[in-house]
């Protein structure tokens, strides 16, 4: 376990070290996030309709454009062969290398997308559902990317078809945390699509550095 | 006492049986299919509110059906190549994500055709119709990844991961009629909801697409083992070469 926390305070600070990833990711977020109402028309009412619905969806391809950092150095330099045949169980390296993706790109996307929001006139009622929408739902999106991420790790100009790969998996993440802010506005409060959301996060922190460490194995062999 | 999928794990066996059983298959497949064209175009009643464009029903529910059987298919075998590491599995999901990926197409063309005159729409975001494009790309997405892959051998076992991670999509479509109300109408189930007159051309053209399916899906496998073993071949040949050449080099 202690090699656990040492991997992952290691791709921590690693990341925080290089700057550039996370500035990427947050500068990439808010200019889609700004071109949406340049493209749709600078109607209040409308973007605050849809605000919740591009925020996710420019969170989504900002976390997109992070993926292939979590293996691809660490494969290059060769760190992966060690890691792959220390004392840790290759499962929690996988485990490891997420988790450092959502601390170091999940939660700054996710503590921005609130910020962003007054951009598209976002209902003030709906702020603290979208926080709590993104920060549960963004686990799913770095360890479903880790999946993609160790599939294609090995192939030239990886970065398209990784985004054919993850980007259909992301569909139930997108669906239940849209509908879990719209839902949590109401009067209703945070119902349903926030627990699936949850369970979506859960389940993907379980199954997915097994199916991302299954891919690296064949890929390191 | 071998069991019948280890006796097929022979590539030999699976080629000697596959040739003897491609021709009774494929001519079964012909005739269902033009009997079940008959009765579909001109046997069968046209529908009393939707009128002759229902018969768009008997090429697309077929299609809906295997684009799903398909990808349980391709699942199943890339199970049998994780665990049993059976060596047909990989061939068998090699040869049948085009053909799923087809099927799918037409699914949602059919569909999207269908949808014209009776929802005024060629598409809505419906639950039904967004999880059936999403099965789509993953067709697509295991198709791209493993034609991104140089080596063989981790081609198939990565693209049989990305299947099985995949795999959570089709209780999805399954029961997404059913858990939310939309536009598209819930599954019809072949005992009581259809009328008798269409329910049979709607059952011939099922069998008759699966039939088509696993004829076209045994005649890809074939040719992706011999595909491979001309690969192997030439190999072997390049390597036989290379040591004549560097035996000839040292005397």
């Amino acid at each position: 376990m202690k090699s656990f926390w040492a991997l992952l305070h290691r791709d921590v600070t690693l990341a925080i070290r290089e700057g550039g990833a996370i500035g990427t990711a947050l500068g990439f977020f808010l200019v889609v996030v700004s071109l949406m109402p340049l493209g749709l028309g600078p109607d209040l009412n409308l973007l605050s309709r849809i605000a919740a619905g591009i925020l996710w969806i420019a969170l989504l391809l900002a976390a997109l454009l992070s993926l292939n950092r979590i293996f691809e150095a660490d494969h290059e330099d060769g760190t992966l062969d060690v890691l792959a045949t220390g004392p840790l169980p290759l499962e929690l390296v996988t485990a490891a290398k997420s988790l450092a993706h959502w601390v170091t790109t999940g939660i700054p996307l996710a503590i921005m997308a609130p910020v962003l929001g007054i951009l598209l006139n976002l209902d003030l009622a709906a702020y603290p559902v979208l926080v709590a929408t993104t920060l549960v739902g963004t686990p799913a999106v770095s360890f479903l990317g880790a999946i993609g991420a160790a599939l294609t790790m090995k192939t030239r100009r990886g970065g398209l078809l990784l985004a054919l790969i993850v980007l259909p998996l992301y569909v139930p993440t997108l669906i239940f945390g849209i509908s879990a802010v719209s839902a949590g506005a109401g009067p209703a409060g945070i119902g349903a699509s926030f627990l699936i959301l949850a369970a979506i996060s859960l389940v993907t922190i379980v199954l997915g550095p097994l199916a991302a460490a299954a891919a690296l194995k064949v890929q390191l062999q | 006492m071998q069991t019948l999928t280890q006796r097929l794990a022979n590539p030999t066996r699976f080629m000697e049986l596959s040739a003897r059983l491609l021709p009774w298959i494929s001519a079964a497949a012909a005739i269902l299919l033009a009997v079940g064209l008959y009765l579909a175009f001109f046997a069968s009643p046209a529908d009393y509110q939707q009128g002759e464009t229902v018969r768009i029903m008997y090429i697309h529910v077929p299609c809906a059906w295997l684009s799903m059987m398909v990808y349980g298919l391709i699942a199943l075998s890339s199970f049998g190549l994780l665990v049993f590491r059976h060596p047909l599995a990989d061939v068998s999901a090699k040869a049948a994500a085009p053909l799923g990926a087809a099927f799918t197409f037409l699914a949602l063309l059919t569909g999207s055709l269908w949808g014209k005159p009776m929802w005024g729409t060629y598409w809505v975001w419906d639950a039904r119709l967004t999880s059936v494009l999403i099965l789509f790309f993953l067709y697509l997405g295991l198709i791209a990844l493993r034609s991104a892959l140089e080596d063989e051998g981790a081609a198939a076992k990565l693209t049989a991961i990305l299947a099985l991670v995949g795999v959570t999509i089709l209780p999805i479509i399954k029961f997404s009629v059913d858990w939310w109300n939309t536009l598209h109408q819930p599954s019809t189930d072949f005992t009581s909801t259809v009328d008798p007159s269409m329910r049979l051309p709607l059952l011939v053209m099922a069998i008759a697409f699966t039939l088509l399916f696993f004829a076209m899906h045994l005649k890809a496998m074939r040719n992706e083992i011999l595909r491979r073993r001309v690969k192997a071949l030439r190999t072997q040949a390049v390597a036989g070469r290379d040591r004549l050449a560097t035996q000839g080099a040292a005397e």
